[in-house]
């Protein structure tokens, strides 16, 4: 009885395995196709993917794509301006975002509930439809430098970042991960004297692990990967674009496909390590409140 | 020593400021241009900069580079904010588009300058020249020689190109053939300006067009009489007869199709020319066929042209009548394979001189070419015609599509108040 039980245990296993295994082929074939087509000569590439010679490393194997990749296009420049406006923004989104949702959530003040339904509502406004409004209004904007004031934002870092700082979204998440908090330690902290910037600094943020790494998360996937249309529209100089504009350079009349793949496992790069590294706060975080990325 | 230090030293002050002064004098004039990531394009384009920038003392052109696929985006982006350069280059059929939005002011530029240059270089809107090309491009039939032998079909010339029963003919050989998947290849994937470039042609040869060109205020009876109709009969037959594959094509046919020996025929552009000579050693560029109308194939590449708001038109003109000299246009063909613009530039060329492998394409641009039509809405009849053939294609009916493409576009028309015709 015992060997018939530990039988269909092994079976159960052996078959859950099996499962998973072919789940994550299926996930794992496009970033190996990526990779593999990288690395063939386009006539060779085009051909091998009619067979499953498209996800074999095989035939006229060579780094060719990626020093003609890099000779088309100044990847490390793109990549340093993805990373740069990545980073700032999450930096920033994170520090403001959490800051509206603590003063939403445990200050009293007049309409606040309306402002947080206003700002909730711009969730469902594409960012398509305003686009060009906001092209008018960033091109017009002033910026103090050290030469004095300049107008309008276009060619800068800047432009790509401010927009993107602050989102509905990312104080949604802050705002429900803070009311869940108990209420009883942010009493105790006032009785105590403590003033709501310390609350904010010494009590809630330490609290919020879990919310900060999915807001995180969720802001640099949408700063690396989905800058697109914005910085398309308003930057117009090589030194400031972005990685998903580069991807341009690769489409020409003949269509030099492996360089683009080679183009794409370069700027992956980035983003497996990222996920990489917080992979199980990732996980996680996700678990927790139930949004997709 | 002393003293003769300090005379050194003031002089090398003195002369850097002159120079810096000189420098300081020239006015910047901004370029834009949709080559970025085709370094041969660019190589050619900094050049032709670098040798204005040194011929003269008034203008400096500092260049910026764009994806072409995003290009006309950031354009009208640019415009919107008010940010457009002072020289740009713009895609021929988009140009009145253009000019109609406000976008570019004509061209100052000595005419007897492009007396030579093909047809389908300049842009014209309203008999004014707005846009000249350093190049063109041109369509044909890729076959081999071998078959054409094989299967005893004449070769046809652009002066007697096939008939439409002639060509059927050529296509049916190569189905009885056995030898390939589908007698021919027409690049359907690819659902962009491809459709209008490499399509409307034959619809033209047919007797019909995207839209009626003598008021440009409607397709009726273009792109919906008689002769569409025929010309949409027959485009669906190429796809129920198994000629050719539809819309949902390999993509990567049109690179790979012909060469691989999937297909007896393509319909291609003289920029996979070079890479299929390579492969097949007796391919030959077969000018389009006359079905009834003319032989036809579309023209007009990318064109430079200036902003309205550029505040120095006389350097914008100065630079662009400075790189029509014919050795950048040879030097564009050269490195990209695109057909010169002149006979004389082409004739400094190893493949588009006389007797060339390419001069084909030299005399297809000169004597097949034609524009696409001339008129600002084509952007969206570009559009309207992709999506109407890729329907036929895909068995809707005929007349029902075109219909439905005429009312989209008089209504177009309509909306933008006949488009400043």
């Amino acid at each position: 009885m015992a060997l018939v039980s530990a039988e269909n245990r092994g079976l159960r296993l052996a078959s859950r395995y099996a499962t998973l295994i072919v789940v994550a082929l299926v996930f794992m074939f496009p970033l190996v196709f990526m990779v593999v087509s990288s690395l063939k000569p386009d006539q060779q590439l085009l051909s091998d993917t009619s067979s499953l010679r498209a996800f074999l490393p095989v035939g006229d194997i060579s780094l060719d794509n990626y020093y003609a990749a890099f000779e088309r296009a100044p990847i490390g420049r793109f990549m340093l301006n993805s990373m740069f406006v990545t980073v700032t923004t999450v930096i920033l989104s994170i520090l403001l975002c959490s800051m509206a949702a603590f003063s939403f959530v445990f200050l009293e003040w007049r309409g606040r509930n309306v402002l947080l339904t206003v700002i909730l509502a711009t969730l469902i406004i594409p960012f398509e439809t305003i686009a060009v409004p906001l092209l008018l209004f960033v091109s017009k904007l002033p910026w103090l430098g050290t030469d004095g004031v300049h107008w309008g934002w276009l060619n800068t870092y800047r432009v790509q970042i401010v927009p993107w700082i602050v989102d509905g979204l990312t104080i949604f998440l802050f705002v429900q991960f803070f009311k869940d908090l108990p209420r009883e330690l942010i009493e105790a902290a006032r009785v105590e004297g403590a003033s709501w910037m310390m609350i904010y600094r010494r009590i809630v943020m330490p609290l919020s692990g879990p919310v900060l790494a999915t807001a995180a998360i969720l802001k640099c996937l949408k700063m690396y990967n989905d800058q697109y249309l914005w910085p398309l529209i308003v930057v117009q100089d090589e030194a400031h674009r972005p990685v998903m504009v580069g991807l341009g350079y690769f489409f020409q009349l003949q269509i030099a496909w492996g360089e683009v793949m080679a183009y794409l496992t370069l700027i992956s790069v980035p983003v497996i390590a990222f996920y990489l590294i917080m992979q199980r706060a990732f996980i996680s975080s996700i678990a927790s409140t139930g949004v997709k990325g | 020593m002393i003293r003769t230090a300090t005379r050194i030293a003031l002089g090398t002050v003195s002369a850097s400021m002159l120079l810096s002064g000189a420098a300081m004098a020239q006015t910047e004039l901004t370029m834009w241009s949709h080559g970025a990531g085709n370094d041969v394009e660019i190589k050619v384009l900094n050049q032709i900069i670098s040798d204005f920038n040194a011929s003269q003392d008034d203008y400096k052109v500092v260049f910026e580079s764009f994806p072409q696929g995003s290009y006309n985006d950031s354009v009208v982006a640019a415009a919107l904010a008010g940010n457009l350069p002072c020289i740009l280059d713009v895609d021929g059929p988009v140009l009145p588009n253009w000019v109609w939005a406000g976008y570019l002011q004509p061209l100052q530029i000595d005419e007897s300058k492009i007396e030579t240059f093909l047809p389908g270089t300049k842009g014209y809107w309203n008999d004014q020249l707005y846009g000249i090309g350093f190049w063109d491009a041109a369509v044909a039939l890729f076959a081999r020689k071998s078959d054409l032998e094989a299967w005893g079909l004449r070769m046809p010339t652009v002066d007697e190109p096939w008939t439409k029963d002639e060509f059927m003919a050529a296509l049916d050989a190569a189905k009885e053939s056995g030898k390939y998947e589908f007698p021919l290849d027409l690049g359907m994937n690819d659902q962009g300006e491809w459709y209008p470039y490499a399509f409307s042609p034959f619809l033209e040869s047919f007797g019909g067009d995207i839209v009626d060109r003598t008021t440009y205020q409607t397709a009726e009876g273009a792109l919906n009489g008689d002769a569409a109709i025929e010309f949409g009969e027959w485009w669906q037959s190429l796809f129920e007869d198994g000629y050719a594959p539809g819309p949902a094509e390999d993509p990567a046919d049109q690179a790979t199709g012909f060469i691989n020996g999937k297909f007896a025929f393509q319909w291609n552009g003289n920029w996979r020319a070079v890479a299929t000579m390579a492969e097949v050693d007796d391919v030959v560029f077969l000018p389009a066929p006359d079905f009834g109308h003319g032989n036809i194939i579309g023209a007009a590449s990318w064109q430079y042209a200036i902003s309205a708001t550029c505040p120095n038109p006389e350097g914008a003109n100065a630079f662009i009548e400075f790189a029509l000299d014919d050795k950048y246009l040879a030097a564009f063909s050269e490195g990209m394979g695109l057909i010169p613009s002149t006979p004389t530039a082409a004739e400094m060329t190893e493949m588009y001189a006389e007797g060339g492998p390419l001069a084909t394409f030299y005399d297809l641009s000169a004597k097949q070419a034609m524009v696409r039509p001339v008129t600002p809405g084509y952007v969206v009849q570009a559009k309207v015609f992709t999506k109407a053939l890729a329907d036929i294609a895909n068995g809707a009916d005929v007349a029902d599509t075109l219909d439905a493409a005429v009312d989209e576009i008089d209504s177009n028309i309509e909306n933008n108040q006949g488009y400043g015709h």
